[in-house]
């Protein structure tokens, strides 16, 4: 008996004999293409950088994911520890980046950087993750996280409150974008993860009703500085 | 008649006289309508969309061997294990082979419903192991010991007392009427089980050749903790989800989301390659994929039918089907159901025993025109009667056929019919008609002409 594999393969060049036509297109169906190709027919992501910021505060309050925009690096670590009295977290775990290590010193909570160890029962317990990111999309609202910016898998899904620090410049405008920067930063050794998160944790499953939280994070914000 | 069409018949017309379930359905599709049409506004050209989201899937389906021959060297390269199925069973084989290997106890999976298709729950509990299904709605239809409703929204047809009576029987909690207080009942519920799992299957929404990621498209984030938490992730994928480039992902992941769910991008959309890297703190151990053909091959060996290879399960043919909106999801006693289910389900489980599918239609077309990538599905419903005709003719089928060939071919005989049938008319009136009583409860024949048309054209001085 042949394996399975060749089976399949010999089922697939065997069906391909035939060709199918081509779908029936209403532009020039300049599509399939590559990254080089810009799609002026997707949303909108913005021309400028202004353009871009304008767009991204819409989208993340649509979300109902909040934006928090700060000069510098001082206010950004004080925005934090604003943040983390006024819900009165007592545990908090943070990837262990430069850019966080400052806002984390600023907590009088427990902190813990959850790249040492992997204990997922102790992550659990934690009322906030703290991550940076790889990249904003203007287009969408979306973050991109991955196992390597966010302190592996968990950091960034498990705690019921996920805070991202980033910085302005990290905004691109729309998801070709963010795509074509990560593989441009990672080439073929790419995270074993990468991670769009659009907005806190959700679901419409009862009713067809909006409930945030369903097993991810219920708040998601969004501290963006310059 | 099949048996699979006997119980059709009954389950839809049962539901279609229950008017409050379909108001109950209508009100839940009604807020879809609004963000859709809300979020398709955003596209600066959704057509032009459409045409690169079918082309990227056709590219890559018509050039299937190569492409999926890439992706599987990309995936490989980068840690993971790829199995291959033929069919259902040895899809079910090679995961309880792994869930052996591995000496796992409990298993957790978010919604995929390529295993619902293999229907792998049975298997796995058969065989002893605990499963929990963590999406919320495919959590709660696991408790009703029931089949998903609808492929993407799972329990639509669900009320909430009926969820809190749920809850309260197997779970223990207090009764409530609001969404986020059950929603929150049930993540309280999963954390620990994520935790405890050994194991954790997802299927797979795109699987990216130039990459060799497969990329998860969810909501809730416990496909998220699914491929985050056990120490083992399984992955079971058909083998027709590959597109070629990371980029095709910019067109697709948007338009999922909208098209499905009036989303502008689902809440989470994410890319796997591999197990845990060196380097990386947390993730699963092992990474296995199971790609499966289980009829695809079929599919894909009709040209004619092929584009419905393209689909991307985003479910919105379902959400503007009349026929689904008023027979509902069970009824169709498939995996898929709606206009996209009664393509392919032919094709998956045989065309005699499945063709009422194609037939319980009204070919108003709303589903190809909500077709993100689209594909023809209403022509195909017509291809499926077709086929079905020629496969095994019934014998009204050959009688008709063969009847109207036959008159067709002579004239006279034509117009010596007219001349009869006009006469007749007014009596076939009162006639109980084979084949027509569903038809003629509610309407009545039309008053024939005077004269027929060819004798009108005859005496037309022009």
């Amino acid at each position: 008996m042949s394996d399975a594999r060749s089976d399949i393969f010999a089922r697939i060049r065997e069906a391909l004999k035939v060709k199918a036509p081509k779908p029936h297109l209403k532009g020039d169906g300049a599509a399939g293409k590559t990254s080089t190709v810009a799609k002026p027919w997707l949303p909108d992501g913005g021309e400028t950088a202004e353009d871009s910021l304008t767009i991204l505060a819409e989208q993340l309050a649509k979300l109902k994911a909040v934006l928090i925009r700060v000069p510098d690096h001082a206010s950004a670590a004080k925005a934090v520890a604003e943040l983390s009295a006024s819900k009165n977290w007592k545990k908090v775990a943070y990837h262990g980046h430069d850019l966080l290590r400052p806002v984390v010193a600023a907590l009088t909570c427990e902190t813990w950087e959850a790249d040492t160890s992997f204990d997922k029962q102790r992550l659990e317990g934690c009322d906030a993750g703290i991550t940076t990111c790889e990249s904003i999309v203007a287009q969408l609202g979306s973050i991109l996280v991955s196992s390597a910016s966010s302190g592996g898998r968990a950091l960034s899904i498990l705690p019921h409150v996920h805070v991202v620090v980033a910085e302005s410049s990290q905004i691109v405008p729309d998801l070709g974008a963010a795509l074509a920067l990560a593989k441009a930063r990672h080439g073929d050794q790419m995270p074993s993860m990468l991670s769009f998160i659009t907005g806190p944790s959700r679901t419409g499953d009862i009713e067809r009703i909006l409930v945030l939280g369903a097993h991810g994070p219920k708040e998601l914000y969004l501290i963006l500085i310059g | 008649m099949s048996d699979s069409k006997a119980i059709f018949l009954k389950d839809a017309t049962v539901n279609a006289a229950d008017g409050d379930q379909r108001a109950f359905i209508n009100k839940a599709l009604g807020g879809y309508y609004t963000n859709r049409d809300l979020q398709k506004a955003r596209y600066r050209d959704w057509e032009r969309a459409r045409d690169a989201a079918s082309m990227a899937k056709w590219s890559a389906v018509n050039d299937l061997a190569n492409v999926l021959e890439k992706f599987v060297g990309n995936f490989e390269r980068n840690g993971g294990v790829v199995h291959w199925a033929r069919d259902a069973e040895e899809a079910r084989t090679i995961i309880l082979k792994i869930a052996e290997d591995v000496k796992a106890k409990a298993i957790v999976k978010s919604k995929c419903m390529t295993t619902e298709e293999i229907h792998l729950n049975d298997a796995l509990e058969k065989a002893g192991y605990g499963v929990v299904e963590s999406d919320l709605g495919e959590f709660i239809q696991q408790l009703r010991g029931e089949a998903p409703y609808h492929f993407v929204f799972p329990c639509m047809h669900v009320k909430r007392e009926a969820i809190s009576a749920l809850f309260t029987k197997h779970l223990g909690t207090a009764p409530t009427d609001s969404p986020e207080e059950l929603t929150m009942i049930a993540r309280r519920h999963l954390r620990q089980l994520y935790i405890d799992a050994d194991i954790g299957i997802t299927g797979a929404n795109f699987l990216v050749a130039e990459t060799g990621q497969i990329s998860i498209t969810e909501n809730e984030g416990n496909a998220r903790l699914t491929a985050a938490l056990p120490r083992i992730h399984i992955a079971l994928s058909g083998i027709e989800k590959v597109v070629n480039h990371l980029d095709d992902l910019s067109v697709l992941l948007p338009m999922l989301a909208t098209a499905g769910a009036g989303q502008p991008m689902t809440c989470y959309n994410t890319l796997y390659s591999g197990p845990r890297k060196k380097g990386e703190c947390d993730g699963p151990e092992e990474f296995h994929l199971v790609l499966m053909d289980n009829a695809r091959t079929r599919i894909l060996a009709d040209p004619e039918q092929r584009d419905s290879l393209h689909c991307i399960r985003c479910g919105a043919c379902l959400n503007v089907c009349p026929i689904f909106k008023n027979i509902g999801g069970l009824a169709y006693g498939t995996t898929y159901q709606g206009p996209i289910g009664s393509v392919i389900t032919p094709h998956l489980r045989g065309l005699k025993q499945w063709n009422h599918l194609s037939g319980a239609s009204s070919l108003c077309g709303a589903c190809t025109d909500a077709c993100p990538v689209r594909i023809d599905l209403h022509h195909h419903l017509l291809h499926n009667r077709r086929n079905a005709a020629k496969q095994s003719p019934t014998l009204f089928d050959l009688a008709f056929h063969h009847g109207f060939t036959f008159v067709i071919k002579r004239p006279w005989l034509f117009a010596l019919g007219g001349r009869i049938f006009r006469a007749t008319l007014p009596l076939l009136q009162k006639l109980p008609l084979p084949y027509m009583g569903a038809w003629m409860k509610t309407r009545d024949l039309p008053k024939a002409p005077a004269q027929s048309f060819r004798d009108q054209w005859k005496n037309q001085n022009v």
